[in-house]
């Protein structure tokens, strides 16, 4: 196979045409004719343009040979986006799938926002993209009426041409491209969508776009990339983060076969940008990692080497009691409610920082070469890559490019730019391009972690088992940052608890409170921020608070929520919450499981939990079994969501639910890392463990409700319900109650 | 450096490494057969699975100099026509989430396959527990290595 296909170079005609597509954020534009169109194989560049091309904005070309091309702007982390959005445009556009190429596009303005986080890039750009495709399907009709004379009323689009009702006459979009090309584009307004019961895509299950070249391990991520004469880095940083380089021997590794160059970085104060470090670049990967076996450095570790997960354990539990630093909620008396409560149960609850361990490690090839640094990344942000090269080593923004390329996973790790701004930061002293390659090691020790937390939960029940007062003192972490010259602790992504979350809002007296740990560990957004981790600790304290009452489990949930369809957000930062949408998909998910119709013996049982997240609600329950040696076995997961009125890639999304309860019972049942002397403890997978085939549940009952709102993203929101909902089934089978995370921290053995 | 002629694909392949140097980088740096992955490093995962002879083999555990004459067969080589029948149920039944994984685990299959044309759930999860998922795919990589038996199997295949 050849390293380098150089695709055809685009002609430097501008395709500005208009700009009334441009609502949603998308920007119609001009081709953009690049330097680094010198891409890899593994580069989908779109092709260039020929004289009578259809090109109505800058996601769709048909060529008068009648290949229709669609760019995916969006990165693809395997969330099934490049398959989905693309859909989007064809079902509108009326083009059999099968006659559809899709690209994926590079970093640019024209594309609107290209960041794949926050289950955003489906709500975003559904839309948009809806509306991308029906305008040109408008236009390729207007087009074809005028070569026939006829009025436009007369035609209509399917299988990738137009028809004449009366004539029977046909054009197939290829022959139309040139005159559509001429076709003024028209106003968004005038433009007419299919109706939903017509669509022939959407709904349907298609397979990845990609699973081809998956299957036949074509080069397609990141990691696959090369360039003619790059050459293979590896970056050795402290193991404390942010410690700095003091001496490292250099000329004796210099000296090592393979290696060209030992470079000091010196890296910044930001602990989630360029951190200081030792890059060996070599002729190989194997080469530079060799090398780096002999590389030894003397590091000022810092401050944070005195951060333990121990220490930090001993300082959450010693604030039992004590005021938080901050009050989040604070409704009705809580202090009064709970000595006026016929029952209080108190619960202190916790998990650690784990790590994203996307399966491609993090890497990135970068060539700097006449002013310009040019990025090949598997990357969920590109922007916000090329923001962060541009700000750290003084580049400007125009002179940076970045092409996305395919990552082996996501789940927020590359929503952060670190790799791209160290590769960004050798290849600026190296005059080839290089492809910097973490090893599973620096993957693992130097993630934007998930952060831990700690709960000291209060709750009180009134004579009827009503929930009459909650109480949260919630002790979280934060960096020490410099903002404005002021010193301040900024909480973690996914850290910061909302005063709105679940169960704030619904109970009378109810006092949420905050303190943040100051850790020198960098942290950063782990698929559904927030929601992976207060959903656990929520609904399982609502399991005891219920059990107490000995109340149904449902039911007490039901109750809980009330009758209410909506419930307001509170203030400006306050998030609505859609009741009515929850108490559906509970009482449809409760139907589906049979909740309250089978009996158990001692050893199984069934748990109920929910979550409104990343715009999602969701309902898991778990039916578990627990032998009395210990071992769980999870035997069924029923998962009913409302993501909205329409599921756009059925088998997309189904593997995005299937792919959430297992990631979330890996991370429950396994996943944690150990603090010490300021680094992490755990290396790779022998001890940071991934839930493996045998572990996985029994069977998995997937069902979207389909409703009438707005259609919403899938990459998260099916993941927080299930470690909930598996620890209340596991209270239910044998009584054991999980406040701690992972459950490999539980004894579950029973006589 | 020193110079090896390996049997790849069933074409003869010369290169000239450190003899340290893992077959998976000999593979994906030296040949530009990057379908072989890179996770762990270590053993721990199975993305970089090849076969040793029909035998699958960790390539990033398995230095240059162990290879000798051994056939090595990479993702790349599994089918001429990437129409092994696990390959045709990858796409039906749209396995892969990010993919990155997937041809490790199509190859620790494609040797069960071979060795057991129609296995259980259970020798299923024996013989793919070494390799990992992160995406959590394992549900459909166990319905596609069903779906591949049935492909193999005329009467069974025909829909
Ligand atoms: S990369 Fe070889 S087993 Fe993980
Ligand atoms: S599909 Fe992503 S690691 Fe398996």
């Amino acid at each position: 196979m050849k390293p380098i296909s150089k695709p055809k170079k685009p002609g430097r005609r501008e395709f500005l045409r208009n700009t009334a597509l441009a609502g949603g954020g998308l920007i119609l534009g001009c081709y953009w004719d690049s330097a680094a169109l010198a891409a890899t194989a593994v580069v989908d560049a779109p092709a260039g343009p020929g004289a009578t091309a259809f090109e109505p904005n800058a996601f769709i070309r048909i060529s008068p040979e009648g290949v229709v091309t669609l760019v995916s702007k969006q990165p693809e982390i395997g969330q099934g986006i490049k398959t989905s959005l693309p859909m989007v445009i064809a079902e509108q556009l009326e083009v059999d799938w099968r006659d559809v190429v899709i690209v994926q596009g590079d970093l640019h303005t024209r594309y609107g926002s290209q960041s794949a986080g926050g289950s955003r890039s489906t709500p975003t750009n559904y839309e948009p993209f809806h509306l991308l495709g029906a305008t040109a399907r408008t236009m390729l009709v207007a087009a074809a009426a005028k070569v026939w004379g006829v009025p436009v009323g007369q035609c209509y689009a399917a299988h990738s041409a137009v028809h004449h009702r009366e004539s029977k006459r046909t054009l197939g979009y290829g022959q139309l491209a040139g005159e559509a090309a001429a076709v003024l584009v028209p106003a968004a307004a005038t433009v007419v969508l299919k109706d939903p019961k017509d669509y022939k895509l959407l709904g349907k299950r298609i397979g990845g776009v990609d699973n081809a070249a998956v299957v036949s391990g074509k080069p397609l991520f990141g990691i696959d990339v090369r360039l003619p004469g790059m050459l293979y880095a590896t970056y050795e940083k402290c193991p404390v983060f942010g410690g700095k380089v003091v001496t490292a021997n250099l000329e004796a590794v210099k000296a090592l076969p393979g290696v060209r160059d030992v470079l000091v970085i010196e890296g910044t104060a930001n602990l989630n940008g360029l951190m200081p470090g030792v890059a060996i670049v070599a002729d190989s990967t194997w080469a530079a990692m060799s090398a780096r076996r002999q590389l030894r450095v003397d590091w000022d570790e810092g401050r944070a080497a005195s951060h333990s997960w121990d220490g930090f354990v001993a300082q959450a539990s010693a604030l039992r009691g004590k005021p938080g630093t901050s009050v989040l909620r604070n409704d009705g008396d809580v202090d009064a409610a709970m000595s006026a409560a016929a029952q209080r149960i108190e619960a202190f609850y916790q998990y650690p920082f784990i790590s994203h361990a996307s399966f491609e490690p993090q890497n990135c090839t970068a060539w700097f070469k006449e002013g310009v640094m040019e990025l090949w990344a598997p990357t969920q942000n590109p922007a916000y890559g090329q923001h962060l090269v541009a700000a750290t080593l003084g580049l400007a923004q125009d002179k940076i490019i970045v092409h996305i390329l395919r990552s082996g996973g996501g789940f927020g790790r590359r929503l952060s730019a670190d790799y791209m701004v160290e590769a960004a930061a050798i290849a600026r002293r190296v005059a080839a391009p290089v492809k910097l390659t973490w090893s599973r090691e620096d993957d693992l020790r130097h993630d934007h972690y998930r952060a831990g937390g700690f709960h000291h939960l209060r709750g009180g029940l009134d004579a009827g088992g009503r929930l009459v007062a909650w109480h949260n003192h919630f002790v979280s972490f934060g960096n020490r940052v410099v903002r404005d010259g002021a010193s301040e602790l900024q909480l973690g992504p996914g850290a910061a608890l909302n005063g709105d979350e679940f169960p704030g809002r619904w109970i009378k007296n109810c006092r949420l409170e905050q303190t943040p740990l100051e850790c020198g560990i960098p942290m950063g957004p782990w698929r559904a921020p927030g929601s992976n981790v207060y959903a656990w600790v929520f609904q399982s304290f609502i399991d005891e608070l219920a059990a107490a009452a000995r109340r149904d489990q449902l039911q007490f949930r039901l109750e809980l929520l009330g009758d209410r369809e909506i419930m307001p957000g509170t203030g400006e930062r306050g998030i609505s919450f859609d009741v009515g949408r929850m108490r559906r998909v509970l009482a449809e998910v409760a139907q589906r499981a049979g909740w309250g119709k089978k009996v158990f013996a001692k050893g199984r049982g069934m748990g109920i939990a929910f979550q409104f997240s990343h715009r999602g609600y969701v309902a898991q329950v778990a039916e578990v079994s627990v032998s009395k040696d210990g071992k769980l076995t999870v035997d069924r997961v029923v998962v009913v969501a409302d993501v909205g009125s329409q599921i756009v890639n059925l088998s997309g999304a189904e593997n995005q639910v299937q792919g959430s309860v297992i990631d979330a019972l890996g991370t429950l049942m396994f996943q944690e890392l150990d603090i010490v002397k300021g680094r992490i403890v755990q290396s790779n997978f022998h001890d940071y463990p991934m839930i493996g085939m045998a572990d996985i549940p029994k069977k998995i009952d997937i069902h979207f409700l389909q409703t009438n709102y707005p259609v919403t993203g899938l990459g998260e929101p099916a993941f927080p319900p299930l470690a909930p909902a598996v620890c209340n089934a596991i209270y239910a089978a044998i009584g054991k109650r999980v406040r701690q995370l992972p459950l490999a921290r539980t004894d579950l053995r029973w006589a | 450096m020193t110079k090896y002629t390996l049997d790849i694909n069933g074409a003869s392949r010369t290169v000239d490494v450190a003899p340290d140097t893992p077959l998976l980088w000999v593979l994906r740096d030296t040949l530009d057969l990057v379908g072989t992955k890179f996770a762990c490093g270590v053993g721990q995962c199975g993305s970089c699975t090849v076969h040793l002879d029909g035998v699958p083999a960790r390539s990033c555990t398995t230095p240059v100099s162990t290879v000798g004459r051994k056939r090595v067969t990479t993702i790349e080589g599994l089918d001429a026509k990437t129409s092994h029948p696990l390959q045709q149920a990858w796409q039906e039944l749209d396995v892969p989430q990010c993919g990155y994984c997937q041809s490790g685990q199509i190859m620790t299959a494609a040797a069960l396959l071979k060795e057991n044309p129609n296995p259980s759930d259970e020798e299923i999860e024996a013989a793919m527990a070494g390799n990992l998922c992160r995406c959590g795919t394992y549900t459909r990589i166990k319905a596609g290595i069903h779906h591949a038996v049935a492909l193999a199997t005329p009467a069974k295949g025909r829909k």
